[in-house]
């Protein structure tokens, strides 16, 4: 046999060796130049959404090796499909296994509390220094006075429209109201332009659109208790018949089937007049203004205006944007490390070359970013989301926001209540089948 | 090893004497144990029985327990007996997904059949290029299932489904077809999709099938006057029993418990017009991150499977018996 038996006195011989290179220290690690094994394998993975603008990405990706050299560890972003957020969470803390840091949207720092580390020691000192969070991440990030994820930014919503076919009809601004949108998209749908509107199962279009809907109408899921259901009411009902004339007269029936992408694709296709979107449809229409053209063949973006919210209905205005968080996860051996990877973040010199990349699609969870430089240099049209954020309400509202809010928002109650009654379902049982669903959810134990 | 121990005066004899060599003992022990069948069996199914035991014993094991518990993402949870299952049975989502899951695979399985024994009869015959058709045909089967879905996730797009262009550049219709924005659209175009996915698995098995059976029989039953339709019913049909209800059997199983289809066409939307058991148990279970209730979704399937495949075999036995 070639090579070496092990034996006693080999054993030995190959032991006593490893323990006087231990014991010569830091003399000895300096003596082979490299890094003691321990410190070298340090690795933090962030899991994120894809984001629709591409360029926050690619910003993202950049400043990675600057966190890895400040961090004396290696930082690597992951970004998936935020359809796949939710599940990849699940599997991550059943497993006790997976990335140490991973994007949570909405309010789901309440359905996974127990699966995620206090961050309040960052999240406090970051909010103070830049004028405070806004007041939509006391509701989402914040469970039972702890901070269970650092506010990182939130997607404003708007409804882009084509400007000169809105001017083609006499429409010379944006309607006010929802039967004004109605009349408009009806006449814009009878010249082959519907409004499109996404009501299929995705995370971001279908409930940013249905929410502020029956608010607007005065309807709500729950009381201000977030305990009595009260969806079925005269005021959800009304917003439900509204609901089937509106899609019937001015939408594209296709909606029922969309995902969160669709309505960027049919807008710059020219299918569609109006949408309910973030920023990305200005901000890729204007990036690929060599490819995304409008029928007189002049670039897309210059015809596109955006409305702040969505129309008025007879209890007001109101929005549902999209708030970001990075929560860290319990099971991470790198708490510390993911600790100071946020705070890294968060520095202003680093944020703010993310924050300007996004051009107001994400703007910053704080204050302080309403005042920066780039709101001075950016689009008119992407103007209306620099101070948006402070109109923003949160599932569950009139409620306060918790895991049963975020579990008919997973369920899609909402969102398929006004599904059912555009797709045949009578408005009266489309609101019951709402009401006994969500009556499971709130009543239970 | 041997050893010479050389003999006394004269050397007259000359006796080889075999030592023990140190690892003889221990190789007729070697040699001992494995001629023990029993023994030997038993080390030979072990990795076997290890491998089912983790990845199908354990994990069938855990979903009955969460089932039982209210086990949520995060939380242990407690025992809670047939609550779950209670709950999923008064839900209305998991009542239109056990429904789904019904039509899904009753049609499915009979277009698949159909089908495939039309295909399967083609096939059988002789032409030109033979091979290259019946290996082309699995082409379906073998485009993993994402893929194919996304191909024709594209073709239904509400906005932009080439199908809707073509039918309307060609005057048959003057408005676009509602493929997955209606939700009865939406579940016939996933069982038109699972057809075509899984048909070529009933053609080449009903193939191999139809290639058993003796041409003799069908020349007899020629001489004796029978059509084409009186040879299959009466000829070939027979003798296919056996391996078409296997062929139903596993296609039952595989379309009754199908996900990844529905999750990639339409999510079960709209309206959960689509959700299947699976798709709805992954939805509470995953996603909403109720274990518990989501696991109670999907054993379900369970008691309603093993009627159908007990059925089918206990035929197939009594045809085997005939």
């Amino acid at each position: 046999m070639q090579g070496h038996r092990m034996n006693r006195r080999y054993f030995l011989k190959v032991s006593g060796a490893a323990a006087a290179v231990a014991g010569t220290g830091l003399e000895g690690i300096l003596a082979t130049g490299r890094a003691p094994a321990w410190a070298q394998g340090t690795k933090l993975h962030i899991v994120r959404w894809v984001d629709f603008i591409k360029e926050a990405d690619v910003e993202l990706k950049r400043q990675a090796p600057e966190a890895s050299k400040a961090l004396g560890a290696e930082v690597v972003f992951e970004f998936i499909n935020f359809n796949d957020l939710q599940p990849r969470i699940t599997a991550a803390i059943q497993s006790g296994a997976g990335a140490d840091i991973i994007m949570m949207l909405y309010n789901w720092p309440h359905l996974y509390a127990s699966g995620v580390v206090d961050v309040s020691d960052i999240a406090e000192p970051i909010g103070k220094a830049q004028n405070g969070y806004y007041d939509v991440f006391q509701a989402t990030a914040r469970v039972g006075g702890k901070w269970l994820a650092v506010p990182h930014g939130v997607v404003g919503n708007a409804v882009a429209y084509r400007r000169s076919w809105h001017n083609e009809i006499g429409a010379k601004e944006f309607p006010k109201t929802w039967d004004e949108w109605r009349e408009v998209g009806k006449k814009l749908k009878a010249k082959g332009k519907p409004v499109g509107q996404a009501l299929g199962h995705s995370a971001g279009d279908p409930p940013t659109f249905s929410y502020p809907l029956l608010w607007s109408f005065g309807g709500a899921e729950v009381d201000k208790s977030g305990k009595k259901v009260v969806i079925n009411s005269k005021e959800t009902l009304e917003s439900v018949k509204f609901m089937q004339a509106f899609w019937n007269d001015a939408c594209d029936e296709g909606g029922a089937a969309w995902d969160d992408t669709n309505n960027n694709r049919a807008f710059h296709a020219g299918e569609i007049s109006a949408t309910l979107n973030g920023a990305s449809i200005y901000i890729v229409a204007k990036r690929t203004k060599d490819k995304i053209k409008d029928e007189r063949g002049e670039p897309m973006f210059q015809d596109i205006e955006h409305a702040a919210l969505l129309p008025k209905g007879p209890a007001g205005q109101f929005a549902l944007y999209v708030p970001f968080q990075h929560a860290i996860m319990k099971y991470s051996k790198n708490q510390k490390l993911a600790k100071d990877f946020l705070k890294w973040l968060h520095a202003k010199e680093n944020y703010e070359k993310w924050f300007q990349v996004n051009e107001g699609y994400n703007v910053g969870p704080t204050k302080v970013w309403e005042e920066h430089a780039m709101w001075s240099k950016v689009d008119k049209p992407l103007q209306v989301f620099r101070q948006a954020v402070r109109q923003s309400r949160m599932l569950g509202y009139p409620g306060p926001a918790s895991a049963k809010t975020t579990e008919a928002y997973t369920k899609y109650i909402i969102v398929d209540m006004y599904a059912k009654a555009v797709t045949g379902t009578k408005a009266e049982d489309a609101v019951q089948w709402a009401d006994g669903e969500l009556k499971k959810i709130y009543e239970k134990a | 090893m041997k050893n010479s121990v050389i003999g006394g005066a004269g050397g007259a004899a000359r006796v080889e004497v075999a030592l023990p060599h140190p690892g003889a003992t221990q190789h007729r022990a070697l040699t001992r144990f494995l001629e023990n069948e029993r023994l030997l069996a038993t080390l030979l199914l072990a990795p076997t029985v290890a491998l089912l035991g983790l990845f199908i014993a354990y994990p069938f094991v855990m979903g009955v327990w969460l089932s039982l518990s209210s086990t949520s993402v995060g939380n242990p949870g407690t025992f809670v007996g047939l609550q779950n299952f209670v709950r999923a049975w008064n839900d209305s989502i998991f009542r239109t997904a056990f429904w789904n899951t019904s039509v899904y695979t009753f049609w499915a399985t009979i277009f698949k059949l159909t089908l495939g024994m039309w295909l399967a009869l083609l096939l059988n015959r002789h032409f030109r290029g033979k091979r290259l058709v019946r290996a082309s045909m699995l082409l379906p089967f073998i485009v993993p299932t994402v893929l194919s879905t996304f191909a024709w996730r594209w073709m239904f797009d509400p906005t932009f489904s080439v199908l809707n262009w073509t039918l309307y550049q060609t005057g048959i219709i003057t408005t676009k077809l509602p493929f997955l924005s209606d939700g009865t659209w939406a579940l016939s175009c996933a069982i038109l999709i699972n057809t075509w996915r899984g048909m070529p698995f009933f053609a080449i098995t009903l193939l191999a099938g139809l290639q058993t059976i003796n041409p003799d029989l069908h020349e007899a039953a020629s001489l004796d006057g029978a059509n084409g339709w009186k040879r299959f019913w009466h000829v070939t049909w027979p003798l296919l029993k056996p391996v078409t209800i296997v062929v139903v059997v596993f296609s039952v199983i595989q379309t009754f418990s199908d996900f990844q289809l529905i999750y990639v066409l339409t999510g079960g939307g709209p309206a959960n017009s689509t959700h299947l058991l699976a798709t709805y148990a992954y939805q509470i279970g995953v996603a909403t991150g109720l274990l518990g209730e989501g696991a109670a979704i999907s054993l379900f399937m369970l008691p309603v499977l093993f009627i159908v495949v007990w059925i089918q075999l206990r035929y197939l036995r009594r045809l085997e018996g005939a």
